[in-house]
């Protein structure tokens, strides 16, 4: 990846609403070139897609969102993929990674209470053979999302100042 | 009691900051979005703050030597060595003060006679006039313009030269217009300060900040400058660290030794924990080759690019500064003043931007802003003041 690349997607990922010619100001490039680069990058996959960060404390409601580590027993040949696959397919999995340590799974899971949360865990995830363990926890309050601090009462500068 | 008998009428006389005014009017205002501040947005690194964190617990609470650590002189000298080729003394020709603007003062103090001018470019930082008439000083402003991109050219310097000039302050790189002096640029007034037999007093503070390849040139590296320089500088801009308030001054050793009287009894010395977090500042950026200092003055640059292509874009013409963190457009197009410009945008749009008028004659028609804030709030900013520059074409 070259340097503007990087930097193309560095200012995407602080704020997706840039348009190419705010990029290539900002970086000293043409705009079509911003503009190949970035269809390179929806084509390739690279940039996954576009979305605002929500502070879902604030609308949420009674909305529940709980981490789920969950230790499972490779397939033989397959690895943790396949298992992998079969999770991913349900809606309540908002984010899914493989791990390294203790468990295996780091299920991120959205749900609009508890009782669906665990209805997930009990009917879905536990009835999968190769699932051993599974342990949930749930999010209590949100501090920082995506390198965002949300405490409102961060102290300001001042407006003016010489 | 009537004070107004009272008090010094020099004080009394001195006209309060351009800036006050204003600042009373945004600050009353709700939800505001300010590109009016002089201050980096930035934290001071970690590692900065934890080793001033750190001396404290360790008990370094006692007054350091007057002219401050010995190790932090000898880490100044070296930076600025390293990093500017220059060469001070860290024993004679060094002391760590509260602040640049400490150093401001003292070095008016140690040069001007009443009576005596001080040339200031115009604009400039709001306190170096102030300054000079404290020490019953004249400040004579010396005119720069956008069309040389607020250098100071020769022409300029010579024509506000009299038999009473004494000083010049060289504010490089420049607030509020972010202009640089080059070598060339310098090379052309050397011959008229020397001429004029002029003290320089080389207030530095944004030297770290600099943009487009070239590095910030300090006027006491040229040769036969440095005994008629006094250097000053800080952390406060390339280290996001104005709150500690800790800079320094840097002069031949004779003249320290007259400037050091005046610390010594004014101020004893600069805040312990801050030399201390100063120290670590530097000693952290030579082992990573100053890093942090670079990835904020990237963030600056992005930025920096943008609001100027974003201002020409919306016709108002700004040359590209090359220094500092501030972009200064001509709002002249407009047919206002760029307080007229600054108040009414304050009021319809809710953006705060600085008067060019604050910082000098010279400034009138522009208007100062910042770009010590994060992409999103100059975007933003940027936004209004397109719609406020539409509003008013449909007038």
């Amino acid at each position: 990846m070259t340097a503007n690349q990087k930097k193309i997607l560095d200012l995407l990922k602080n704020d997706a609403r840039y348009t190419a010619s705010q990029i290539a100001d900002m970086l000293c490039m043409e705009v079509v070139d911003v503009e190949k680069t970035i269809e390179e990058f929806e084509r390739d996959g690279v940039i996954v897609k576009y979305s605002a960060i929500v502070n879902d404390d604030e609308f949420f409601g009674d909305g529940v969102q709980a981490l789920i580590e969950v230790k499972v027993n490779p397939m033989k040949e397959k690895g943790y993929d396949e298992i992998a696959e079969y999770v991913e397919q349900f809606a309540e999995v908002k984010n899914l990674y493989l791990m390294s340590g203790a468990y295996d799974l780091a299920i991120f899971i959205e749900g609009k209470n508890l009782k669906e949360v665990a209805r997930f865990v009990s009917e879905k995830l536990s009835c999968i053979n190769q699932v051993q363990a599974v342990s949930t926890h749930f999010i209590l309050k949100k501090y920082k999302i995506e390198g965002v601090a949300l405490d409102r009462q961060k102290k300001e500068r001042l407006i003016i100042q010489p | 009691m009537n004070y107004d008998d009272i008090i010094n009428p020099v004080v009394r006389d001195m006209p309060p900051s351009g800036i006050r005014k204003f600042f009373d009017l945004a600050s009353e205002m709700k939800d505001c979005i300010s590109l009016g501040v002089g201050e980096p947005d930035f934290v001071t690194p970690w590692y900065i703050r934890d080793s001033a964190i750190k001396s404290i617990i360790a008990g370094k609470t006692q007054y350091t030597s007057n002219a401050g650590l010995l190790e932090l002189r000898e880490m100044i000298s070296k930076y600025l060595s390293d990093r500017f080729s220059l060469c001070y003394n860290p024993k004679s020709e060094i002391i760590v003060t509260v602040g640049a603007s400490e150093a401001i003062d003292m070095a008016l103090r140690t040069f001007v006679k009443p009576g005596e001018e001080v040339l200031v470019p115009d604009p400039s930082y709001v306190s170096y006039q102030p300054n000079v008439s404290l020490v019953g000083g004249v400040p004579v402003p010396v005119a720069t313009s956008a069309e040389h991109e607020f250098r100071l050219t020769p022409e300029a310097l010579e024509a506000a030269i009299t038999p009473k000039s004494k000083a010049i302050i060289m504010p490089y790189p420049n607030n509020p217009t972010g202009a640089i002096m080059e070598k060339e640029d310098l090379e052309k007034i050397i011959p008229i300060i020397k001429k004029h037999n002029l003290i320089v007093i080389s207030d530095e503070i944004y030297a770290e900040l600099t943009y487009g390849g070239g590095k910030h040139c300090s006027i006491g590296a040229f040769e036969g400058m440095k005994e008629r320089t006094v250097l000053i500088s800080g952390f406060s801009k390339a280290f996001a660290m104005t709150g500690w308030r800790v800079g320094f001054v840097c002069a031949p050793a004779e003249v320290m030794k007259q400037m050091y009287k005046i610390h010594q009894y004014t101020i004893m010395c600069a805040s312990t924990a801050s030399q201390y977090g100063a120290y670590t500042a530097l000693k952290g950026g030579f082992e990573d080759n100053f890093s942090a200092v670079e990835e904020m003055r990237e963030a600056y640059d992005t930025r920096r690019k943008f609001l100027v292509k974003e201002f020409n874009a919306m016709g108002l013409e700004c040359f590209e500064p090359k220094g500092a963190f501030y972009v200064f457009p001509c709002v002249k197009s407009l047919g206002m003043t760029g307080a007229e410009f600054a108040e009414k945008l304050l009021y319809s749009q809710k953006v705060a931007v600085v008067p060019g008028s604050a910082f000098g004659k010279s400034g009138e028609y522009f208007v100062r802003c910042s770009y010590a804030y994060s992409l999103q709030a100059l975007k933003k900013a940027c936004d209004k003041i397109r719609a406020f520059i539409q509003t008013l074409k449909q007038q």
